[in-house]
């Protein structure tokens, strides 16, 4: 769990540096080798990594717009993913997703961009493990700004009264953008909006990773065993903006201050401490989740971006392994200028998902 | 152009040119007032509600909880009570979670009710890609939008249109989608191109619904496009010139609906050439809606035809990809030459 922790805060540490290199000094989003919006999850690490240890590749997660540390816990192909990130053409998502939209089908993970969407699709998961009778859970992370969401509601409604195999997991930074809490909800305990719906709700403050890790385990437990959804709210912190390059002009010094202090990974360490783990042994997790990230990011680095007709392809479900090749889409991009330097539809190749 | 002649000689980001609009019509109107995720101390992600907080106060400009349906749907309600409220959907990517409110009450309700009911609400929406933010924050939707009875739909291109525009949609007494480009707004972090930043009076005005500007006049064949992109057919037009001799009209549709099919007809008349530029998908929008007006009202002058959109495919993260889907100034003057 601290490794996991540990690599995850690395990771954005790295994702950083390379995303504000081509942006400095005149910060512009579309400038640089990680173009588009950045949402770092610096602070967060508890959550995930107390969560996704109790997970197995069959189980399925769904996270949201920060979603790097919910994909590391949940043993996301560190390389592919950067590469994604990277936009490149062996990235996970060969370049379409980007940070918000990683797809791995090999652990079950995915995450989107749009508030709270993450919570039906993981209700969908449950209900397909409980209708084949198999022990796997689902598992929606979102933030606490997401809870007065429909979809989340919804979600919590159905999951409860069909029984469904999944836990909701809200991660409380406290901030939505640059909304606190306190402005867009009375209710400051989150895991109390289970309430409502007669499934249990958990709350863990202080962002205590070992009372994730109890908490987790009872509530995936819970699930894997036919007894239903819980709710379990967490105590994280935002150590950063809440995208690159936002100024957080909204935001008091001291609450970054705070977030800074009351941080997950060295309070784990001390617990980590008394239990007898040596500081070399800390060392040691340090340096191998260091050179991790820095392999992941060489590679993907290296990876070739993706040539620009393979634009038209993926809309749809790639043919069975063995099919024929599709025919050229005629409907979708049918007339379609030939002679213009973008994209030629005989030049659509063959191959959508051939590479797997 | 005509229009900006009586301009004062100050210059204004499109993002400021909106604000005070707004502004002013909240010292007119004490109906109004603005309501959105991150409106109030961030001023909008994209700049478009920027020190209306220290003006106005809580109470006028809200922020409200993450919950599209809940606030959008608010918007109807206040404005069937009589006020004219002006909500931001951050993205319009997000009109998903909040699309029944959208079209089945906010578009819907004038005409259900047999016009006792009307909803003079403004829905203002950020559009747009080119900058790499993939499918979920990229889209431009435009004929998504236009395409709903009831539902007026505007885009504007520069400063002074963004203002007299927004002037005119709060008097709106009907629903009106404001859809303004993250790109135009003149923000320090997404750099605009030449041309949105324009001159702006400092007084009210109002820039009536369907009346297209004709951005660049020309002989040879006309461009009908909006938003971003009547940026990038300038240039495009600019450089034809140079390079090609070809004298291109670049007409700026400003509203989708109600549309100007007399100005657009008029150039076809006169060039005989259409191009259809759109960042919008390219299957049931904007191009096809321009060709068929123009075919409807001008055939036999029609001698030549170019659709250029986002091919029916989501908009992909990776640069060179989103660049191949997204019309650039090259793809433009491309579909120009290819009218000759
Ligand atoms: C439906 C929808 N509305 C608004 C947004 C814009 N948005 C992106 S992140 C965010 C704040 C989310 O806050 P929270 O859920 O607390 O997560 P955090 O960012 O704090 O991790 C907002 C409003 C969005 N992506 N989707």
């Amino acid at each position: 769990m601290y490794e996991g922790m540990v690599t995850a805060r690395r990771y954005e540490e790295r994702l950083q540096e390379e995303y504000l290199e081509g942006k400095q000094p005149a910060f512009d989003i579309s400038a640089g080798p990680i173009p588009g919006e950045l949402h770092l999850a610096a602070g967060h690490e508890a959550s995930g990594a107390g969560v996704c240890i109790h997970l197995r590749d069959g189980d399925t997660v769904t996270a949201p717009h920060r979603p790097h540390h919910v994909a590391i816990a949940k043993g996301v192909d560190l390389k592919r993913m950067t590469a994604e990130i990277f936009g490149r053409e062996t990235g996970l998502c060969k370049g379409k997703g980007g940070h918000m939209h990683l797809f791995d089908p090999d652990v079950n993970f995915a995450c989107s961009g749009i508030i709270a969407q993450g919570c039906p699709p993981a209700v969908g998961a449950a209900m397909a493990a409980k209708k084949r009778n198999t022990d796997e859970v689902a598992v929606a992370f979102l933030g606490e700004g997401a809870i007065d969401q429909g979809g989340f509601l919804e979600s919590l409604n159905l999951a409860s009264v069909h029984d469904l195999p999944v836990v909701f997991v809200v991660e409380d930074n406290d901030w939505a953008i640059s909304m606190p809490k306190e402005r867009v909800t009375d209710v400051t305990d989150g895991s109390q909006r289970a309430n409502g719906f007669g499934l249990p709700g958990v709350r863990v403050d202080f962002d205590d990773a070992l009372a994730v890790y109890d908490a987790a385990e009872e509530a995936v437990g819970r699930a894997r065993d036919g007894n239903g959804p819980t709710l379990i709210e967490v105590q994280v912190h935002r150590r950063m903006g809440h995208f690159m390059g936002d100024a957080e002009g909204y935001r008091p010094e001291n609450d970054v201050e705070r977030a800074s202090r009351l941080d997950s990974i060295p309070r784990l360490a001390e617990d980590l401490r008394k239990r007898g783990v040596d500081d070399d042994g800390l060392e040691e997790i340090r340096t191998r989740a260091h050179e991790r990230v820095e392999e992941a990011i060489e590679w993907a680095k290296e990876q070739p971006e993706p040539k620009p007709e393979a634009a038209l392809e993926d809309a749809f479900a790639g043919p069975p392994e063995g099919a024929a090749e599709p025919p050229a889409a005629a409907e979708t991009d049918g007339g379609e200028r030939s002679d213009g330097p973008r994209i030629t539809p005989g030049e659509r190749s063959g191959s959508d998902g051939g590479e797997e | 152009m005509a229009q900006q002649a009586d301009a004062a000689g100050r210059e204004l980001t499109m993002s400021r040119a909106m604000v005070e609009a707004i502004a002013h019509e909240m010292r007119e109107d004490e109906e109004v007032f603005v309501m959105g995720e991150d409106v109030a101390d961030y001023g909008g992600i994209f700049g478009s509600t920027d020190g209306l907080l220290a003006e106005f106060g809580r109470d006028r400009v809200m922020d409200v909880p993450i919950s599209e349906t809940s606030f959008v749907g608010a918007g109807v309600g206040a404005a069937q009570a009589g006020m004219r409220p002006i909500v931001e959907l951050m993205f319009v990517d997000f009109f998903g979670v909040c699309m029944d409110q959208i079209y089945n009450n906010m578009a819907k309700n004038t005409y259900m009710s047999g016009g006792s009911v009307n909803v003079p609400m403004v829905l203002m929406t950020a559009v747009g890609g080119s900058y790499n933010d993939a499918a979920q924050h990229s889209q431009t939707l435009y004929g998504t939008f236009a395409h709903l009875p009831g539902m007026k739909v505007v885009v504007p291109s520069t400063a002074y249109d963004a203002k007299g525009l927004m002037h005119n949609a709060v008097r709106d007494d009907d629903p009106v989608v404001y859809m303004f480009h993250k790109r135009l707004m003149g923000l320090g972090w997404m750099p605009s191109p030449a041309g949105p930043k324009t001159d702006v009076p400092e007084e009210p005005y109002s820039i009536p619904f369907g009346e297209a500007d004709v951005k660049r006049e020309g002989e040879d064949v006309t461009v009908v496009t909006l938003g971003l992109h009547v940026h990038r057919a300038l240039e495009a037009a600019d450089e034809l010139s140079r390079t090609d001799g070809i004298d291109t009209e670049v007409v700026d549709l400003r509203t989708l609906k109600p549309l100007d099919t007399e100005t657009v007809v008029d150039s076809v008349r006169k060039t005989g050439r259409l191009v259809v530029v759109d960042e919008d998908y390219r299957s049931y929008g904007v191009t096809g809606e321009i060709v068929a007006r123009v075919a409807e009202g001008a055939l036999s002058d029609l001698e030549a035809v170019e659709r250029v959109a986002i091919p029916d495919v989501p908009i992909p993260y990776a640069r060179p990809l989103e660049e191949a889907v997204n019309p650039g100034v090259e793809d433009i003057a491309d579909a120009i030459r290819a009218t000759r």
